[in-house]
């Protein structure tokens, strides 16, 4: 298969200006860890998950959670470019009256397809989704976004044997692995590596790849599709901040909003317009 | 009067019922099958059947996404457990998201026993009615148990279910009129009256024999349904009686005697005592030793009645 990797590298920069502004005109959010995972997000929406944007609930559907929720700006920007709802919607991000929660719920957004931001819980229910998928012998994979940080969360390891133990082989999870968390680096609040060793040992076939490069994210999910009996954790090896240059690597840039000199420049840096 | 029955025994039995006709209904457990009896579903459906291990948070997380997949889900364990240490996952998960997930958790109150206190929930009626569209149900005996998980079935939300390890004498019959939401007078009476849950139903009826040859007559009320709560049966029984006492195998802080008290000061003033844990945790014995030292009998309900 031709994948169009340019197109998916403009999609991404489009998602991350939206992700600036979002933040900026919300005057909070967390836009480090949404940065770092709009590469990722791309690559599934915009090319591995069969979703349609007309029908979101359309049976037979593959099923993302972001079980880091706080990244919900990148969810949003992904799911506004993908069709789900107008991208006018996304200056309301955060705002009272919108749907856009500052963590997504699904009772508000289309297309969203499990409320998170409580850490951990995403994941746990991306496997029950799994199950399900199985028991009904519906063919829609289920995907789960995690954070290096949540981790360290006790429900993600209980998930985790579950899926190795229910041979969840339809389900592929993604640890967006930027080594930074609110209190500084994970090596300096609490070790959580190393995580492929961890899942590996859990009964995950574990894949490494660079979280910002299309093509390896593209070729670990078509890996993981070969896969029997054995779900997937794809680890990406990200930059906090990525295509900022001022956030990128700062842990301080996890949680706070741009101003609006702040937000200008990021936008002129990855090619938008304001 | 039906046979007696510990509530999570007609659990068991109503389930594996409704897993027959229900071909949506999916079970979970976590390691305690045997006990919670949900073991009877899994026996006879075990494709429907899984079990998380010891690990209740993933049990209501997975349970979340099994529901949101189109699922009618039960998912069991210790009511400490359940509302306890699964409070949040319970919270964000499955209340925030309005999962279609009946939590059934067994082994509530101090009549677990010999586990000792670190076993007996008493605030989970409170932590659960605290949660955004929950129902909370609390059954007297076995067949309002069935009776209303076969209801709680039919409701598209979460719902809890607090259910007993003991057995406890049958009070209603299969065409009983049981609905969640309603309360059940299953006796009248003028003077004072006692709203009661769970197994100090029985307990109150008890003491309303023993009052009423004293001259003192005694309506009980079943209050199976915590939330939504029958607030005209409240009502009524304020305005109709002297006053009103609270019974239940619970903390007397945020469960049954709460409530009733909520729906009490807004719209019928009037006297109302709480036998329940006053502010105590459990401790092992028999179920009949802690119901005595704890203040959850017959006689501390006539107690409480006479300090009205």
């Amino acid at each position: 298969m031709n994948i169009d990797y340019q197109q998916l590298e403009k999609v991404a920069r489009n998602i991350r200006v939206d992700i600036v502004k979002e933040t900026f005109h919300a005057n909070s959010g967390h836009p480090g860890g949404s940065l770092s995972a709009a590469d990722i997000m791309t690559v599934l929406y915009f090319h591995e998950m069969n979703v349609d944007p007309a029908e979101p609930k359309k049976y037979g559907r593959d099923k993302f959670v972001l079980s880091k929720g706080h990244a919900s700006p990148v969810l949003y920007a992904t799911l506004a470019h993908r069709g789900f709802f107008p991208t006018e919607e996304l200056t309301g991000f955060r705002r009272f009256g919108s749907i856009l929660q500052g963590h997504p719920d699904m009772k508000k957004v289309p297309g969203v397809e499990m409320s998170t931001g409580s850490l951990g819980q995403g994941f746990s229910a991306s496997v029950g989704m799994a199950i399900a998928n199985k028991l009904d012998k519906n063919p829609g994979r289920v995907y789960a976004l995690l954070g290096d940080g949540e981790l360290q969360e006790g429900i993600i390891w209980e998930a985790a044997m579950a899926a190795a133990h229910y041979k969840l082989d339809n389900l592929v999870a993604i640890v967006d692995w930027n080594g930074l968390q609110i209190d500084g680096k994970n090596e300096d609040v609490i070790t959580v590596s190393p995580v492929d060793e961890k899942f590996k040992s859990f009964g995950f076939h574990v894949i490494h790849v660079d979280g910002h490069s299309m093509k390896e994210i593209t070729e670990a999910l078509a890996e993981a599709r070969k896969q029997e009996g054995k779900p997937t954790m794809i680890v990406a090896k990200t930059l906090k901040g990525k295509g900022v240059s001022y956030m990128e690597g700062k842990a301080g840039w996890h949680g706070k909003a741009p101003n609006e000199e702040e937000a200008k420049q990021a936008v002129e840096e990855l090619g938008g317009e304001w | 009067m039906s046979e007696k029955m510990a509530t999570r025994q007609a659990y068991g039995e109503v389930l594996a019922e409704l897993g027959e006709k229900n071909q949506n209904i999916v079970v979970l457990d976590a390691d305690l099958s045997k006990s919670t009896m949900t073991a009877v579903f899994a026996g006879k459906y075990p494709e429907r059947f899984f079990n998380m291990g010891i690990s209740e948070q993933n049990l209501y997380g997975v349970a979340a996404g099994i529901a949101h997949s189109g699922k009618t889900v039960f998912a069991s364990t210790f009511a400490m457990f359940a509302a306890g240490r699964a409070f949040e996952i319970i919270r964000n998960s499955i209340g925030y998201t309005k999962a279609n997930v009946k939590i059934c958790a067994t082994h509530a109150g101090v009549t677990v026993g010999e586990d000792g206190g670190s076993h007996q929930s008493i605030e989970d009626l409170a932590l659960m009615r605290t949660i955004p569209g929950m129902t909370v149900i609390s059954p007297s005996d076995g067949m309002s148990a069935k009776l209303l998980i076969q209801q709680a079935a039919e409701l598209d939300g979460p719902v809890y279910v607090r259910l007993g390890r003991a057995a406890v004498p049958g009070l209603y019959e299969a065409d009983s009129d049981i609905t969640i939401g309603k309360g059940n007078c299953v006796k009248d009476g003028s003077d004072y009256t006692v709203i009661a849950t769970g197994i100090m139903v029985n307990e109150a009826l008890i003491a309303a024999e023993t009052l009423e040859k004293e001259g003192i007559s005694l309506r009980v009320i079943d209050i199976h349904t915590i939330k939504p709560i029958d607030k005209d049966i409240i009502i009524k029984a304020a305005k109709e009686t002297k006053g009103i006492v609270t019974a239940e195998e619970h903390s007397v802080f945020g469960g049954l005697g709460s409530a009733v008290a909520e729906v009490v000061v807004q719209s019928a003033p009037t006297k109302i005592a709480f036998v329940g844990l006053q502010d105590t945790f459990g401790e092992s014995g028999k179920p009949a030793e802690l119901l005595a030292k704890y203040g959850l009998t017959a006689s501390d309900i006539i107690a409480a009645v006479k300090s009205l």
